[in-house]
């Protein structure tokens, strides 16, 4: 098919060729699973299990809150023996509320788990629910609620599915692997996808430097003539939805957009692999598969691992450390996190976990931006990286948004060519947190003045009413006293005005 | 076994092999074919000034480092003062005294570079600062050219004979001679036209190729050529300044030359002549000064383009690479601020895209 350039991208070297050769290995059970409430984007899940309580695969263990979050189900059975906090998957290795489970070995499901026979009998809402109970969420790791995206169709006019296999950050195989694998499932799931969005066209975006997984999906998707492969060019970030979607239609997504604003919903294989399942078999998300790489691990390996397996364990399969690693990640090395420790859990959104060498991250000491304009070449935004990171230096953070501060995605890509190893993400980062920040205090801030403003409204109708009361009061006395005085001596003057009504004027 | 990582930061934890001193290496290994031709060209005077403009420009930084309370070793290592003097060199008389490198290693790393805050903070080429401010200082020594005098042939200066050249300041008329440019320019002043001053003392190829004098670095065309394709092949540059400087000045020639052929010289004349690829691709280009966008560096190549045939043609210097470079810097600025890419899902005005045909969708 018909491809479109994007601008910018650089070609990092990928590396794939460490764990793309390894089949996916399902990971023993580990002696504990530490799973956190909040695996997804939006409110976290409330705990529907107590201490000491057991429960089968699948049942459910946290319910989600509000319209954009997701449930969570036990990994596997067992018993639950705390519902607490720990360490999250995250740079900051904050704890987080997280339910800790004791599997019994059995790896039993519940009773309850029912698939359904014919999934395209069933009303694209009804797949979106179970979708949505089945705790699923987007699986290329930005983990956003897959439901809320499938109900794209009830506020845009949509016209394609597309799925995202480009896997364009360096080191990981974990879809490429599903994909080869789990071919007529990811098939299947992404039919089912494309029917509950009601679009009739699909294309599967993958890059060229997986070329089994292009050919083994080329092969599936022949029976459906609404299903089309895209082999894309290997560059980064092909796996930007936006830009993938550039790639596909010529089209940009209108800033600060979707881009279903363009009538395109962009989902993930793996995710679609969840989909299959869920609707299959019913089986809620519980496992996904990870790859576990890097120049300092002994036998990197594409793993299935229940959720809440501690880091640890997934280096212990893959023999450990081969050297001291200089960097341990979560995700790619392009836009993945640092990991705080290897205690912190596996979760829906963690696609990988890097142990890189310090030949492989090339760190070097910051150097001062020569101009040289790598940054704006390898831009796919068309930003000026190193003047977004000259306003931001200097703390002229208004000015970085204006020009542009807030279209960039975080890729990483002006980072990764710049010949001064000025850590330019950093500074984005920064300035995006700080305005956001600031937003928030402005927003109290206006909100505070709204309540001050509010009470000082309620103090002054409780005075009015007081002194209206009082008023009242006076009347009514005045009153009584002329009745009183008329019934003495009906020829009196009239009286001159009271000081109560003359408040009551006042007033 | 486990390992904490050190404060979290933002990625990516790849990166790209490159680094400053990588950038500043490559150009100058592009240039080592045309400086050491223009050495074996102009022998040892040539040598002799050339190292002495290096030793200044690393003292002087280093010096200027040290008062700034930087580190040394790093920004010292990172080859820009010493690219900064090699092209100041090359854009030197060959056998001018040692004095004008080193006032111009000066003058370009203590005021056009370090008094603007280091590298990457000046606004105009140190280079070309330095060898406008001698050229204005120093007309005769700036503008005393020999004819080629190769290393070891006979009649050419020896070593010793050199160092009386550069340091003692004995230099021989019997070498001295003109450069095309200023040749061709007293000549048109005096009256003659350019069919009876080019033949006989002009040929493309002897430009091209390098045997005529100039300044060191004015030497060979071609080998100059080669280097600049060289750095667009590594993708330290981009196309866009050097077609674009290159490509107005030939059009510019051109059309003049169309209009009277008498008095205006041809675009081949102009391309291989003087500084002209010099400058396209090494000068023009300096990262610091030159715009950061694509369509900025275009429009900044065509100005100095068309500046360099201006100032050749109508005012009183026959070369103006270097005045031209200067003042497109100072328009870098501008250009930068107004000449930005677009940004994606934005038009040129910054507002989001809207399609026509998408109109119906609502949120």
């Amino acid at each position: 098919m018909k491809l479109f350039k994007i601008r910018g991208g650089v070609h990092p070297d990928d590396r794939k060729q460490l764990a793309a050769g390894q089949a996916i290995e399902t990971l023993p059970l580990p002696a504990l699973l530490h799973i956190p409430l909040q695996q997804h984007i939006g409110a976290p899940a409330s705990p529907a299990v107590r201490r000491g309580q057991r429960v089968a695969k699948g049942d459910l263990i946290a319910q989600g809150q509000g319209m954009i979050s997701a449930p969570v189900h036990a990994p596997t059975s067992g018993r639950i023996v705390g519902v607490g906090s720990y360490p999250a998957h995250h740079a900051s290795g904050l704890s987080v509320p997280t339910v800790t489970l004791q599997p019994d070995g059995e790896d039993r499901w519940s009773d309850q788990i029912q698939g359904v026979a014919d999934p395209f009998a069933l009303d694209p809402d009804e797949i979106a629910t179970r979708v949505g109970t089945a705790g699923i969420v987007g699986l290329g790791g930005a983990t956003f609620p897959a439901a809320v995206k499938l109900n794209l169709r009830k506020k845009y006019k949509l016209h394609t599915l597309v799925i995202n296999g480009a896997e364009c950050e360096p080191y990981l195989t974990c879809d490429d692997r599903l994909m080869r694998e789990q071919t007529d499932a990811v098939i299947d799931g992404i039919r089912i996808m494309a029917h509950a969005l009601g679009v009739a066209r699909i294309v599967i975006g993958i890059e060229n430097n997986k070329p089994e997984a292009q050919a083994a999906m080329a092969i599936a998707a022949s029976a459906h003539p609404n299903i089309q492969i895209a082999r894309l060019p290997t560059r980064y970030p092909m796996g930007s939805e936006k830009h993938l979607v550039q790639t596909l239609t010529g089209r940009e997504t209108p800033a600060r957009g979707l881009t279903a604003d363009i009538g395109v919903v962009v989902h993930n294989p793996a995710t679609a692999f969840a989909v299959h399942e869920a609707l299959r078999f019913g089986y809620p998300l519980v496992s996904r598969v990870v790859t576990v790489s890097g120049g300092a691990i002994s036998r990197p390996c594409n793993l299935r691992v229940p959720l809440g397996t501690r880091v640890q364990d997934l280096l212990d399969y893959c023999g450990g450390f081969r050297e001291e690693p200089a960097r341990l990640l979560s995700g790619g090395p392009m836009m993945g996190q640092p990991l705080p420790s290897t205690r912190v859990p596996m979760v829906k959104g963690s696609n990988g976990v890097l142990a890189l060498t310090a030949a492989e991250t090339n760190l070097r000491e910051p150097m001062p931006c020569i101009r040289c304009g790598s940054c704006v070449l390898a831009c796919p935004c068309g930003l000026v990286p190193l003047d977004l990171a000259a306003h931001t230096r200097a703390g002229e953070l208004e000015g970085a948004v204006s020009r542009g501060l807030m279209d960039c995605i975080g890729c990483g890509s002006c980072a990764y060519v710049c010949p001064a190893h000025i850590p330019l993400v950093q500074f984005f980062n920064y300035a995006k947190g700080e305005m956001a920040a600031r937003g928030r205090a402005k927003q109290k801030q206006a909100e505070t003045k709204r309540l001050i403003e509010q009470r000082t409204a309620r103090i002054d109708a409780i005075q009015r009413a007081k002194r209206e009361a009082m008023a009242a009061r006076k009347r009514e006395a005045d009153a009584k006293k002329k009745a009183a005085a008329a019934s003495l001596s009906t020829d009196m003057p009239t009286p001159l005005p009271t000081p109560a009504s003359a408040v009551e004027t006042e007033a | 076994m486990s390992i904490e990582t050190p404060a979290p930061n933002a990625g990516p934890f790849a990166h790209e092999r490159v680094s400053i001193s990588r950038t500043m290496g490559l150009v100058m290994l592009a240039l080592l074919p045309a400086t050491v031709f223009s050495f074996w060209q102009f022998g040892w005077p040539a040598i002799y000034l050339f190292t002495v403009t290096l030793v200044t420009v690393l003292l002087a930084e280093a010096v200027c480092l040290w008062i700034a309370g930087k580190p040394i070793r790093p920004f010292l290592l990172d080859g820009s003062a010493v690219l900064t003097g090699w092209l100041l060199a090359m854009t030197l008389p060959p056998w001018a005294p040692w004095w004008t490198g080193v006032v111009g290693g000066l003058i370009a790393i203590v005021i056009a570079k370090q008094v603007f805050g280091g590298i990457g903070q000046n606004l105009f080429n140190p280079a070309m600062v330095a060898r406008v401010a001698l050229l204005i200082s120093f007309p005769l020594e700036l503008t005393s050219f020999v004819n080629p005098a190769p290393l070891f042939a006979a009649g050419s200066p020896d070593w010793p004979q050199g160092l009386a050249i550069t340091f003692g300041g004995q230099a021989t008329d019997a070498f001295s001679g003109a450069t095309l440019l200023g040749h061709v320019r007293t000549e048109l002043a005096q009256g003659h036209v350019l069919s009876e001053i080019l033949p006989g003392f002009y040929t493309p190829m002897t430009d091209a190729v390098g045997t005529l004098s100039g300044s060191l670095g004015e030497g060979s065309a071609l080998l100059i050529l080669f280097g600049g394709l060289f750095l667009l092949y590594k993708r330290i540059l981009t196309w866009h300044i050097p077609v674009a400087m290159l490509g107005t000045l030939a059009l510019a020639a051109t059309l003049m030359h169309f209009v009277d052929p008498e008095h205006y010289t041809g675009p081949l004349y102009h391309l291989v002549s003087g500084a002209t690829l010099l400058g396209a691709f090494f000068i023009a280009t300096d990262l610091v000064t030159s715009p950061v966008s694509l369509r900025g560096q275009i429009i900044f190549g065509a100005g100095c383009g068309l500046l360099v045939y201006v100032i050749r043609t109508w005012t009183g210097y026959p070369e103006g690479v270097a005045f031209a470079v200067l003042l497109m810097n100072a328009c870098t600025p501008l250009i930068d601020h107004y000449v930005r890419p677009r940004v994606y899902g934005r038009d040129r005005k910054g507002s989001p895209i809207e399609y026509a045909d998408e109109i119906e969708v609502s949120r």
